[in-house]
């Protein structure tokens, strides 16, 4: 069971998050968008192998948001971020 | 009762002066305190104790603890019965009761023992081979399978017994407490670290306790009890004796079973049988030991056939003789100090058997010395008996490994093999730490952790005493320096090794000519070495593969004893090295864990909280009836005397449409959304506009999710300019409000608003029917109710009853009606009230069963229509699109070609043609059930029930083109039912289709 870094309440266990999917999806301008640009948006998700960011929801503390640097590996957290800011660089090195 | 015949009169950790009775198989014997199940059968001269899997075979005790597949028990009897149980591993208490299980009648005379009978009818892979054809029969042979290759049986009583759940962090997790797991937690302590040391047994001390051996200058077992003495006396040290790690997850997660009371017939008032630990330690010290493998050999599977290491622990541990005459069967070191052991305690060794040509010199003094013959060169080809063992063959093995020479059989009761150690990694590979095959010791041993952990003694294959406790001690300081605690102090204890391992692999023995007895790898499964040659043969050769076709390694044990010998077996034959073969893989649990400690405190009502309205307390003593809604316990009907829930419901509808009734809401969803960006946000969020609605007034709202199928309805209310009441259905709650909470957060974080659910904040209370607007009047002197003041979808806030309270005027039943929010501590007051108010209107509570009858004749929509697959469209909302907007969830998706379609399947009534017959729950809507199979089903059920206001049933449905085809009779058949009803299509609408009781 993952130990995940809530960027306002700290390390918590999983147990009180949610996952919300990739972080790395945003949503793409309706005026502008392309049918496919679209089709990607809503349906299609990379499934990578390795670092990852990936949204949290705290649903069982502070009800926020977050960026979560995971190993889909090793499991691995190397950092967190709220949604709007971008995840420090991993200075610790073994996140690989 | 015949006193203990195989028990000696001293030695051993059992109490003499504490007889225990107990029941085997309808028998009564006695064992000992300090006992296992095992070792007072055993003393008892009890030898046969189950039968096996497949064949039926007989089945001994093979093992002293976890690793033990074969002496497996049904423990006790009724509501407290347990399948599966090792005998090896229950302690014994007064008044224990177990008998053999997969046996009948009896463990004695077994009529599924004919499968060995025929036994070439049984290979690997049979029941797939043979029963997949024809595949209707399976389900016939799958119900006699069952029963002829069952194990143990299940409770079939609810469980009287309660199981708890517990959560702990520790700075170092030490999981074993034999001579390494001890010295680390004696050396982690002295750091300061809290410290845990778990270990399956009731006692600590692990494979020492087995044993004959010397730490500190005096008896092992003296040693143990000062060092954990010291250690419970330490304020950071917390110990869990027959406590066993099941799992070990990621970022250093371990999942204990602690046995609380196991030991007992009767758990102690208030205390739970069994208990899961989550625990979240900073470092782990994996000390979880090694387990001694068998020897494969024809019928080495013969009660009375055992391991060394067990038979020397039953000796040393519990003053047992497993026989009186033994045979020891071995390719290494270890047995010797086994067979001294046995010795010592009057057992007579008739030989060593030794498949090493050359014993070592250690290994040949120990046993000269105490007079013990050793066979070297020779190997076990075949063991004797059916029941018991009473004599094996012995033969010489020549330099390619053949049998050679004469065969010579030697009388025994007992056969104590080893053929060398398995570290148990388990944890250690669960917790994707690197495993390494050691040439000298010929098995796989941890080597570096992936998780912050180390392992250290046996596990690593350090098997020799004095290294064990030094391997110990340096891990139990470099965990406690990891986790910030320095200063560990690693003094060791003096102890002696024993003799190196020394070992040469004897994977399986070759049969004797003519002879074809079984040579059993996996005891539990009954897999053989010829089941292995058999899944070779037909390109089974991966691990994986292997483990799946012929079992090997499955079951409650997951192949302790079997796996390096299996895939060793496996790897002779691809020719490839055991490395290249490898292992399977190790998941959680390591031992079977009960339903019962898993699901803890949360069953039944405890499964999940249950969340009551203020007026809870008010439904109950009024007779409700109540339903499971999300979370939440609602009021389904109030049926009074004389009256079913059915009765009930339709009175309460009837009565609505004519008079006034009162129903609790108060589950809504309710959010309290502000800021000068609201409107902005509502515009986004749902389908319809919310720019023109005014401060006082309520809408009705639509959102879709962002693929462009509805997802949720509710009103939003405006109660000032910048603050907003937002409702949704009572089972998506707590899911719009995440929904807007992401796009708040992340999709649109420029937008200033704020909002917070408030569900529970208000209880509400809808009032409807002709008389409601009269009851309110009663009630309230600062809100004007008349039309003119407070029209259809207005909002008012005053004094009811006199709580503060916010009136809307909305309507779900299409009467008069109005819904009331006060603060939820004024809820029952304000719910009595109204009745109160009511009386001479002849007003009465209605539930949610009368709710949805009266949704139905109106024609709205709840879960069933709102399913997912529809689009606003769909459901009859198509002037509610806002397509004038820039953008709102589920704009873009829901303008494809394919959501727009005019055939897609719209929201209608039905009507049964004969006014008479219920329309099937579900039922699929077809055009002509006399169509030949398969027939298009072009719609179907999503609500249906009996009209008591038109006195006939109705429903909605959803129908291929269903707006054009109102009068049309199509065919609603329910293949579960086996039901076809002829229905008119209609307007979803049945009741004052033009609104106009709700307005005035």
């Amino acid at each position: 069971m993952l130990l995940i870094p809530c960027p306002w309440c700290g390390e918590r266990a999983q147990t009180e998050f949610s996952y919300e999917g990739d972080a790395t999806v945003s949503r793409p301008d309706p005026a502008t968008a392309s049918d496919e640009q679209w089709l990607d948006h809503i349906y299609l998700r990379d499934n990578p192998m390795g670092l990852h960011e990936e949204l949290w929801h705290h649903v069982a503390g502070c009800r926020r948001f977050f960026k979560v640097r995971r190993n889909t590996v090793t499991h691995e957290i190397s950092g967190s971020a709220a949604p709007t800011d971008d995840i420090p660089e991993d200075v610790s090195g073994d996140a690989s | 009762m015949n006193g203990q015949p195989f028990r000696n009169d001293t030695g051993g950790r059992i109490n003499r002066a504490t007889p225990l009775r107990f029941t085997f198989n309808g028998r009564i014997y006695e064992g000992y305190q300090g006992d296992t199940l095992a070792s007072a059968l055993l003393a008892n001269g009890v030898r046969l104790i189950g039968r096996s899997f497949k064949y039926h075979r007989p089945r001994g005790i093979v093992a002293a603890g976890i690793e033990d597949p074969n002496a497996l028990v049904q423990l006790e009897d009724g509501a407290r019965t347990q399948p599966n149980i090792q005998a090896t591993r229950i302690e014994l208490y007064d008044g224990l009761v177990a008998r053999s299980q997969n046996c009948w009648p009896s463990v004695g005379f077994d009529i599924g023992a004919l499968n060995s009978k025929f036994h070439r009818l049984f290979p690997a892979g049979f029941y797939y081979k043979t029963f997949m054809w024809p595949a209707k029969l399976w389900m016939f042979y799958e119900h006699i399978i069952r029963n002829i290759a069952g194990m143990g049986e299940s409770p079939v009583e609810e469980d009287p017994d309660r199981y708890g759940h517990r959560y702990a962090h520790a700075d170092v997790v030490i999981v074993g407490a034999g001579p390494a797991g001890l010295a680390a937690a004696q050396s982690a302590a002295t750091s300061g670290a809290r410290v845990l040391l778990v270990d399956d047994g009731a006692e600590f001390g692990g494979s020492l306790l087995g044993l004959d051996a010397n730490v500190a200058g005096g008896p092992a077992v003296d040693w143990i009890a000062t060092v954990t003495a010291a250690l419970a006396a330490m304020p950071n040290v917390t110990l869990l004796p027959r406590t066993t790690v099941t799992s070990y997850y990621d970022h250093n997660m371990l999942v204990m079973a602690e046995r609380v009371a196991d030991h007992m017939a009767v758990p102690a008032a208030h205390q739970p049988r069994q208990r899961l630990w989550h625990v979240r330690a900073k470092e782990v010290v994996l000390a979880t030991g090694a387990m001694e493998r068998p020897l494969v050999f024809a019928d080495n599977d013969r009660p009375g056939v055992m391991l060394a290491s067990a038979a020397q622990a039953y000796a040393n541990r519990h003053g047992v003789r497993a026989g009186e005459r033994c045979v020891v069967f071995t390719n290494n070191n270890s047995a010797y100090v086994a067979a001294r052991d046995l010795s010592a305690a009057g057992i007579e060794i008739m030989a060593i058997v030794d498949s090493r040509r050359d014993v070592p010199k250690g290994a040949a003094e120990m046993a000269s010395a105490v007079g013990i013959g050793i066979l070297a060169g020779h190997v076990v080809v075949k063991a004797h008996g059916t029941k018991a063992v009473h004599a094996v063959t012995v033969q010489a093995l020549d330099d390619a490994g053949d049998l050679t020479g004469d065969t010579r059989d030697i009388i025994c009761d007992l056969v104590a093999v080893s053929g060398g150690w398995a570290p148990t990694v388990h944890l250690h590979s669960q917790a994707k730490g690197v495993i390494r095959y050691d040439e000298t010791l010929t098995t796989f041993v941890a080597d570096a952790a992936t998780q912050r952990s180390r392992a250290a003694g046996a596990i690593t294959g350090v098997l020799g005493l004095a290294d064990s406790l030094k391997d110990g001690a340096t891990a139990g300081a470099e965990a406690a320096a990891a986790a910030g605690f320095d200063g560990a102090k690693t003094d060791t204890p003096t102890a002696v090794d024993d003799l190196a391992l020394d070992i040469e692999p004897l994977w399986a023995v070759p049969h004797m000519h003519h002879d074809h007895g079984k040579r059993f790898v996996d005891h539990q499964n009954d897999v053989t070495a010829e089941d292995v040659a058999l899944a070779h043969r037909e390109n089974y050769i991966s691990v994986e593969h292997l483990k799946r076709y012929t079992t090997l390694g499955m079951g409650t044990d997951q192949g302790r004893t079997s796996n390096i010998n299996g895939l060793a077996i496996m790897a002779t034959l691809r020719g490839e090295d055991i490395p290249t073969v490898g292992t399977t893989t190790f998941r959680p649990p390591f031992t079977p864990t009960p339903l019962g400690t898993i699901a803890g405190p949360h069953f039944g009502m405890h499964y999940h909280p249950t969340r009551r309205s203020a007026m809870h307390a008010w439904h109950q003593a009024h007779g409700a009836s109540f339903v499971n809604a999300g979370p939440w316990l609602r009021p389904e009907a109030y049926p009074r005397a004389g009256e079913n829930v059915i009765q009930a419901l339709r009175r309460e509808a009837k009565h609505v449409r004519h008079h006034v009734g009162i129903a609790d809401v108060s589950t809504l969803g309710k959010i309290d959304l502000q800021g000068p960006d609201a409107v902005e946000f509502l515009n986004r969020v749902y389908i319809n506009s919310f720019t023109k609605l005014a401060v006082g007034k309520c809408r009705y709202g639509l959102m879709l999710r962002e693929d462009g199928f509805l997802y949720d309805d509710g009103t939003v209310t405006r109660i000032a300019d910048d603050r907003f009441m937002v409702t949704t259905t009572t089972v998506h709650a707590g899911s719009v409000m995440r929904h807007l909470e992401y796009y708040h957060q992340v999709v649109w974080p420029e937008l200033d608003i704020h909002m917070v659910s408030v569900t529970e904040e208000w209880a509400a209370i809808a009032i409807a029917g002709p008389d409601s607007r009269r009851v309110l009047e009663k009630i309230t002197d600062d809100i004007d109710v008349s039309n003119e003041a407070c029209e259809f979808m207005g909002f008012r806030q005053g004094t009811i009853c006199g709580a503060p309270a916010r009136l809307f005027r909305i309507s779900f039943s299409g009467e008069l009606a109005y819904e009331i929010n006060v603060p939820a501590d004024y809820g029952q007051d304000v719910w009595t009230g109204l009745l109160d108010a009511g009386t001479e209107f002849d007003i009465i509570p209605y539930g949610t069963e009368a709710m949805g009858v009266m949704r139905i004749e109106k024609g709205h929509i709840v879960g069933g229509e709102i399913s997912g697959r529809a689009t606003a469209g769909d459901l009859g909302f198509e002037k509610l699109l806002a397509n004038n907007k820039p953008d709102f969830i589920g704009k873009r998706a829901a303008a494809r070609t394919a959501l727009m379609a005019p055939d897609r399947q719209q929201l209608v009534g039905l009507i049964p043609v004969d006014r008479r017959t219920r329309i099937p729950r579900g039922g699929k809507i077809v055009e002509d059930p006399a169509a030949p199979t398969p027939i298009t089903a072009i719609g179907e059920v999503t609500s249906n029930c009996y009209s008591p206001n038109l006195g006939h049933p109705i429903g909605l449905a959803i129908v291929a083109g269903g707006r054009q085809r109102h009068g049309e009779v199509v065919y609603a058949h329910s293949p579960l039912t086996e039901q076809t009803v002829a229905c008119e299509i209609t307007h979803p609408i049945f009741i004052d289709p033009q609104g106009e009781r709700l307005r005035g």
